[in-house]
């Protein structure tokens, strides 16, 4: 089975993220670059999956040269190759032009399975995996906690609100996984090392037949109109519980008509 | 005016309170139109719709809009653009609705807006990005306006609308088929809101100290009517349900008020609740990072101040 894994970069969102004052993206340059949690899951169920039924796990990833951490990362876990997709033209693509040039990629690259995290920590706008099925006419298994594969059907739980649906389809597919769908290995020494010498091929837009008008700020399909940090919220309240915390917390509720 | 798109949430045939607040959203910048994808519109969903505003409630009943993931839903809103030009799609923000939202901006060759809290005049979406350190104002350039509203967004008002129902004729394509939905599996939920939509959210975290404590924090939210939530650190525990979770790589919650017991306030956590109007933390560490957002805030051991809580809360009942 031909499987490819996609994964981000994103911020480390233990450190202050910024949008820069002049174009009005996210600002990667000023903070550290981590591999998107979830992401981090859909390589692990990239991986048994390889385990349990052959084949082979492509990393694909789309962003700046820094990228490379991630997808080193990846290939660390036990991915075989990478795929970089990076491009000047790329930035500053909003999820339609993503999701467009990734299907590109992904039409190049060939697969009967792609897997990607549910979202991402920095933009969290949750359609990527969606928006991929329906540019690549695949079908969509997402937000799963459980991945089945027999030949060439697949199952999956998907999560609702009200619990999970199961669905099933023949592949190609894409899913999409969320938390704890598994839990996801950490790269040994051996594997760090035998990264380095995993291939990593780098596409630009032309490499991948992305149209250069499809993409990057100019294309966006939705604008930033202005930002602004949020006011920081008032002070509140802070009592020390002496035997009546309880009570107190209540008169407050009571004094904003909550009770 | 221009009519505005509402793709209604339901389930088991009831309106979710979402909805109520999309149709009244849109009734500020034109005509709302309730869209019911699947069968099971019932009379009272019905007037549910028109008191809130639905001049029109288009129906695709057929099963198969439900029985396949996602797919149909985006084909049966991407024929309603083409046919009646509407000014704007909104969608609840949830998981579900964000993908139809997504795969339609890709249908229609618009642009999408997802995790709106506010929307105003041009369809300018207020956003809170990076775990609620900036507020962004954005806006769709092309196309049809997209938006996916988080719940909590406004506070839904009855204004009567015709409620005048619409079969709409659909053929779905093959491709839309491709996922099949094979089985509903239903959780027990008890009597308890939905964590996303609840006006109240009382969460806890590592201080609760084990999965039996947790009923510690589900006795006060049954007696405010309210959701429970648990930090990752319960979570990751096993203390409670990871469906539950509030945070970063949870749910977003947005409520009128949000009561954190034992959670030290990561910004793991607060990037899931920091848009909630009012906070009140209790928490027995005085530096937890909690209390710089907190409206009020108890130092002190949950497992006194939330069961003393729970008692006046019961007694001003």
């Amino acid at each position: 089975m031909n499987i490819v894994v996609c994964v981000k970069q994103v911020p480390d969102t233990a450190t202050e993220r910024k949008l820069r004052s002049d174009d009005k993206t996210l600002d990667r340059d000023a903070v550290d670059g981590v591999v998107n949690e979830l992401d981090e899951y859909a390589v692990e169920e990239a991986l048994k999956l390889k385990e349990a039924h052959g084949g082979e796990v492509t990393v694909l990833s789309m962003g700046p040269g820094k990228a490379t951490e991630t997808i080193r990362k990846a290939l660390a876990m036990g991915a075989d190759k990478a795929v970089h997709l990076s491009d000047d033209a790329l930035h500053g693509s909003d999820a339609l032009s993503t999701s467009y040039a990734m299907a590109q990629a992904l039409k190049k690259i060939g697969f009967d399975l792609v897997i990607l995290g549910s979202e991402s920590t920095d933009a969290r706008t949750g359609v990527l995996a969606a928006m991929l099925a329906e540019r690549l006419g695949t079908p969509q298994l997402t937000l799963a906690n459980k991945v089945d594969v027999d030949g060439s059907s697949i199952a999956i739980q998907r999560l609702t609100d009200y619990g999970f649906d199961r669905v099933e389809a023949t592949l190609p597919a894409v899913v999409s996984v969320v938390e704890k769908i598994n839990e996801p290995r950490y790269p040994s020494f051996k594997g760090i090392m035998a990264a380095k010498k995993k291939p990593v091929e780098t596409l630009g837009i032309a490499d991948a037949d992305i149209a250069a008008d499809q993409v990057g700020l100019d294309a966006a399909w939705s604008e930033v109109v202005d930002f602004a940090a949020a006011p920081p919220r008032a002070a509140g309240t802070i009592v020390k519980d002496e035997g009546d915390g309880g009570a107190k917390a209540a008169e407050f509720l009571a004094s904003k008509k909550f009770i | 005016m221009s009519e505005i798109l509402v793709l209604v949430e339901q389930l088991d045939g009831e309106v979710k309170k979402v909805t109520l607040e999309l149709l009244t959203l849109a009734r500020g910048l034109g005509t709302p139109a309730a869209v019911w994808a699947g069968p099971g519109l019932t009379d009272g969903a019905k007037a549910k719709l028109a008191e809130y505003g639905a001049e029109k409630i288009y129906v695709a009943s057929s099963a198969d809009v439900v029985d396949h993931v996602v797919a149909p839903k985006a084909e049966l809103l991407a024929q309603l653009v083409a046919d009646k030009s509407p000014a704007a799609v909104l969608v609840a923000a949830t998981a579900e609705g964000k993908e139809v939202a997504g795969r339609l901006a890709v249908k229609t060759d618009s642009g999408v807006i997802t995790d709106a809290v506010g929307l105003g005049e041009g369809f300018v979406a207020d956003q809170s990005i990076f775990g609620g350190g900036v507020n962004v104002r954005s806006r769709v350039r092309k196309g049809t306006p997209i938006v996916a509203v988080r719940p909590n967004s406004t506070a839904p008002e009855p204004a009567a609308g015709a409620g005048a129902e619409e079969e709409v004729s659909l053929t779905l394509s093959e491709a839309a088929k491709a996922a099949r939905v094979v089985e509903r599996v239903k959780q027990e939920k008890g009597a308890r809101p939905e964590l996303t939509e609840a006006a109240i959210v009382v969460s806890g975290g590592r201080g609760v100290g084990s999965a039996e404590n947790f009923s510690v924090i589900e006795g006060l939210a049954d007696a405010l009517g309210a959701a429970v939530g648990a930090s990752r650190a319960a979570t990751d525990a096993g203390w409670y349900p990871h469906q539950f979770q509030v945070g970063q790589t949870g749910k977003t919650v947005s409520p009128q008020l949000y009561i954190a017991a034992g959670i030290s306030g990561a910004i793991q956590h607060r990037a899931g609740m920091q848009t909630a109007k009012t906070i009140v933390a209790i928490n027995k560490d005085p530096e937890a990072p909690i209390f710089e957002l907190a409206d009020y805030g108890v130092v002190g051991d949950l497992h006194q101040v939330v069961p003393q809580l729970t008692e006046e809360v019961t007694k001003r009942k």
